[in-house]
């Protein structure tokens, strides 16, 4: 097995292991470690590390997990994701979790943090208000009281007093995260052969729940090996994936995509380890300031986001562009109210500017995707067929 | 068939004071006021009131063209332009009615907004729906104001701090540039004092359904009263005026002993009191609340009846701390609670207003009340051992209103609670 196979390999054991037992060892590895569970999309994991703790990602069972106990907290109008989360803490598969994070994104996970205050959950639950305010002096600093406040529900578990070096040193070690990534995603775009988006989620979800210095060696090697001209081309093409950043599509939906014809060059499956743009100030007197004002300033356009200063379907389009993409498949999951509810923003933005595009949805605990493939592959082969003309799409 | 609705002195005046503001809307162009579209939870009255704007409610237009059985074709229409079937159906009743050409629920065209004020309070949806507003009203200023959650059940200093400075720096002044008014603190700290008579009233009006028996339903007929208070009159003399009206008709129902006034006159047996969770159905309102009343089920209490303010734990504007306490108010509206905040003053309301029983209006579209009720239910029947009920619905969608399922279900429910009085009646004899 090539060091690319056993990394995959070893990544996709990780990613989808709902026992998270690769971050109960490193927390068993020496006193004082914490495990802080987050959920998507974004949340700044920096400053988990710089208080000795690891941040570990929760996207739900998918179709691992049965549920049982889960859907009977939530009705069948709402999406799956909740329900599997709670079904994973009932059967006590985070019992070993010392907090956990609800970043803001919609409704339901918001009222799933009061569900996990209710129910006492880990030491301390934390939904994390990211602001709307975009001015650093107003948004930027209740950002910043936001994050003290995570700080000082570590501090109480492990009564670690975190410092300004400690936070510079996981900011460089995150920055450096962001960067690899990019760089296999800039290499992906032009080879995507070299690495199939199903291999690149094993790698990307890894980075979830392990530790980030280990996920950055896992990526330097990834890198390097698709440097190298391995795989073959087919004849595919070149999509943008958009939609899916919270509730996970089952690893044969992605698989089907690309096996329907296309290959996904762009997507933001794991959006919150990609959010900020470029680095954030490594050697700053006040490193929240820093991470606060990134993301004020150089977050990726997300349903999370508040967007009207900065129009998410200009952001897509100039992604696509960049990404040197024949056109986008939105996969929405099933009741998700973020993806659901922008959808029309940019479907009739794109068909206003002839961008070819397919929407569904999905679930995570669906594998069936035979329609689904059927409809991916009639996109790519009209892409194919008729690539030079602009689409044209009618309401009927 | 319904008969006739009664009308008392009070409903007579709230008409007036709606009627009022359409008409204030038909005639901008002459007028030359600004239009301010903003939404019930976390609204501004007051400082809208205090640049002389007119507000336009996209979510009341919605729940009237409901009513009016109008917002079927909306939907449709919106679902037509990519909207999901499983989406808010708020926003797409809306959005269906703009694509229609806005003309709103009394048949007259609703004017474009100058502005589009967003105090996002409580519901991630509110946020969505101006993010399509405003492509569709590229000229309207968008003016957004971020209302922390109560997530850990309390309004902290650096909340309030946030909130105080989004409304001097940006909120206040962008309201200025639109209006041409200068932004006068006496004004504001007066329109406060209102505000807060109003909400005196109000809470003395829900209080009243501590009586036996209660003289109003405070959810069927609830929605009615919060009228007002959540439309742009909190603030004025008419709103206290009218609360003042209404609270002395209840207290004469109250003297005389009578139950609530439903459609079809006066209710004559309060059989079962009940507190609700959840925003009623508007499709099939009616219908909706003859099944309570043919069964003799009295709502003293619910939170929807809480979604534009919650006065009960004794909250009220300030006017000596007058950005202090808007933001106060936004932060405090019922959906901006946290689950174990709303468990808590629910399980008051059912202590303290002495419910036989708890029922659940689930709506489809809605995940800001919704996600959590289940736990919520669980939780509550646990701790108080009163008795749940569970059904669903939608808000303006009446293809997920089931009449014949509601019904089974409340049935079912009032059998139980029928079982349950008697053991119980049985035993204290």
């Amino acid at each position: 097995m090539s060091n690319l196979d056993s990394i995959i390999q070893s990544c996709k054991e990780a990613a989808f292991d709902l026992d998270f037992k690769r971050a109960k060892a490193w927390k068993e590895g020496a006193p004082g470690r914490t495990l802080v569970g987050y959920l998507p999309i974004y949340m700044p994991r920096e400053i988990v590390h710089a208080a000795g703790g690891l941040p570990v990602g929760i996207f739900g069972g998918g179709d691992r997990k049965p549920i049982v106990k889960g859907d009977a907290y939530y009705q069948s109008y709402i999406c799956h994701i909740p329900r599997s989360v709670m079904e994973m803490v009932l059967d006590h598969q985070m019992d070993h979790f010392d907090g956990f994070v609800f970043p803001s994104i919609c409704d339901v996970i918001r009222n799933l943090s009061g569900m996990f205050k209710q129910h006492g959950f880990g030491r301390f639950v934390k939904y994390l208000d990211l602001p709307q305010n975009f001015v650093p002096e107003i948004g930027g600093r209740f950002y910043v009281h936001e994050m003290e406040h995570i700080l000082r529900y570590l501090r109480e578990v492990n009564g670690k007093e975190v410092t300004t070096e400690d936070l510079n040193h996981s900011i460089r070690l995150y920055n450096r995260n962001r960067e690899l990534i990019e760089q296999i995603y800039d290499l992906r775009e032009e080879f995507p052969w070299r690495l199939s988006l199903e291999e690149w989620y094993y790698v990307l979800r890894a980075g979830t729940v392990i530790p980030v210095e280990e996920h950055n060696e896992m990526l330097h090697v990834v890198l390097e090996a698709i440097r190298q001209p391995i795989g073959t081309p087919q004849d595919r093409v070149k999509v943008v994936l958009s939609g899916a950043f919270c509730e996970q599509p089952a690893i044969g939906l992605i698989r089907a995509i690309e096996d329907a014809g296309c290959y996904v060059v762009e997507d933001d499956l794991m959006l919150g380890s990609r959010m900020i743009l470029g680095p954030i100030d490594d050697q700053s007197d006040d490193p929240l300031e820093a991470i606060a004002l990134a993301y004020l300033t150089r977050s990726r356009y997300s349903s999370s986001i508040y967007d009207v200063h900065q129009p998410k379907e200009d952001r897509l389009e100039a992604l696509v562009r960049q990404r040197n993409a024949s056109g986008v498949i939105f996969a929405s999951a099933s009741f998700c109210d973020p993806s659901l509810l922008d959808a029309p923003i940019f479907q009739n933005a794109f068909n206003v500017r002839g961008l070819r595009y397919i929407a569904f949805q999905y679930s995570e605990n669906i594998n069936q995707f035979k329609v689904i493939k059927e409809q991916v592959g009639a996109f790519a082969d009209s892409i194919k067929l008729w690539e030079d003309e602009p689409a044209e799409v009618s309401i009927a | 068939m319904s008969k006739e609705a009664i009308k008392e002195k009070s409903m007579i005046l709230q008409k007036e004071m709606v009627e009022g503001l359409f008409n204030e809307l038909d005639r901008v162009q002459e007028t030359g006021k600004k239009v301010c579209y903003t939404f019930v939870p976390g609204n501004l009255s007051e400082l809208i009131r205090c640049f002389d704007m007119l507000p336009v409610y996209p979510e009341i237009n919605a729940l009237q063209n409901a009513m009016r059985k109008k917002s079927a074709g909306y939907i449709k229409e919106a679902e037509r332009h990519a909207h999901s079937e499983d989406v808010c159906t708020y926003v797409k009743c809306d959005i269906g009615m703009m694509i229609k050409g806005n003309v709103g629920p009394t048949g007259s065209k609703i004017p474009d907004p100058d502005v589009l004020l967003l105090s996002y309070t409580g519901c991630f949806t509110f946020m969505k729906w101006f993010e399509t507003l405003k492509r569709s009203y590229p000229n309207a200023e968008v003016i957004m104001l971020h209302t922390p959650y109560q997530e850990n059940g309390e309004m902290t200093p650096e909340m309030t701090a946030y909130m105080v400075q989004q409304l001097e720096q940006e909120v206040i002044p962008k309201m200025e540039k639109v209006s041409g008014v200068k932004f006068d603190p006496e004004k504001l700290k007066k329109i406060l004092g209102l505000a807060r008579e109003a909400q005196d009233w109000i809470a003395r009006i829900f209080e009243t359904t501590k009586h036996r028996p209660s003289p109003i339903d405070a959810y069927f007929a609830g929605v009615y009263y919060i009228g007002p208070i959540n439309i742009g009159f909190r603030g004025t003399p008419e709103a206290v005026a009218y609360y003042k009206e209404l609270y002395n008709e209840i207290m004469e129902r109250v003297l005389q002993g009578l139950g609530p006034i439903t459609p079809e006159g006066e209710m004559p047996e309060e059989k079962y009191r009940l507190v609700v969770e959840g925003p009623p159905n508007w499709t099939n309102f009616r219908e909706f609340w003859k099944i309570f009343y043919d069964m003799g089920a009295v709502i003293v209490a619910s939170s929807y009846t809480k979604v534009g303010g919650v006065y009960d734990l004794g909250w009220r504007h300030d006017p000596d701390r007058p950005l202090e306490s808007l933001a106060e108010y936004c932060m405090n509206c019922y959906t901006n609670l946290n689950i174990p905040q709303r468990i808590s003053l629910l399980s008051k309301l059912i202590k303290e207003y002495h419910a036989d029983g708890y029922v659940t209006n689930s709506i489809k579209s809605c995940n800001s009340f919704s996600a959590g009720q289940l736990a919520m239910m669980r939780e509550i029947e646990d701790k108080l051992e009163v008795p749940v009920g569970f059904i669903e619905s939608d808000l303006v969608d009446p293809r997920y209103f089931s009449y014949s399922n509601i019904k089974n279900r409340l049935e079912s429910y009032f059998q139980m609670l029928a079982q349950r009085k008697f053991i119980h009646e049985t035993q204290n004899a």
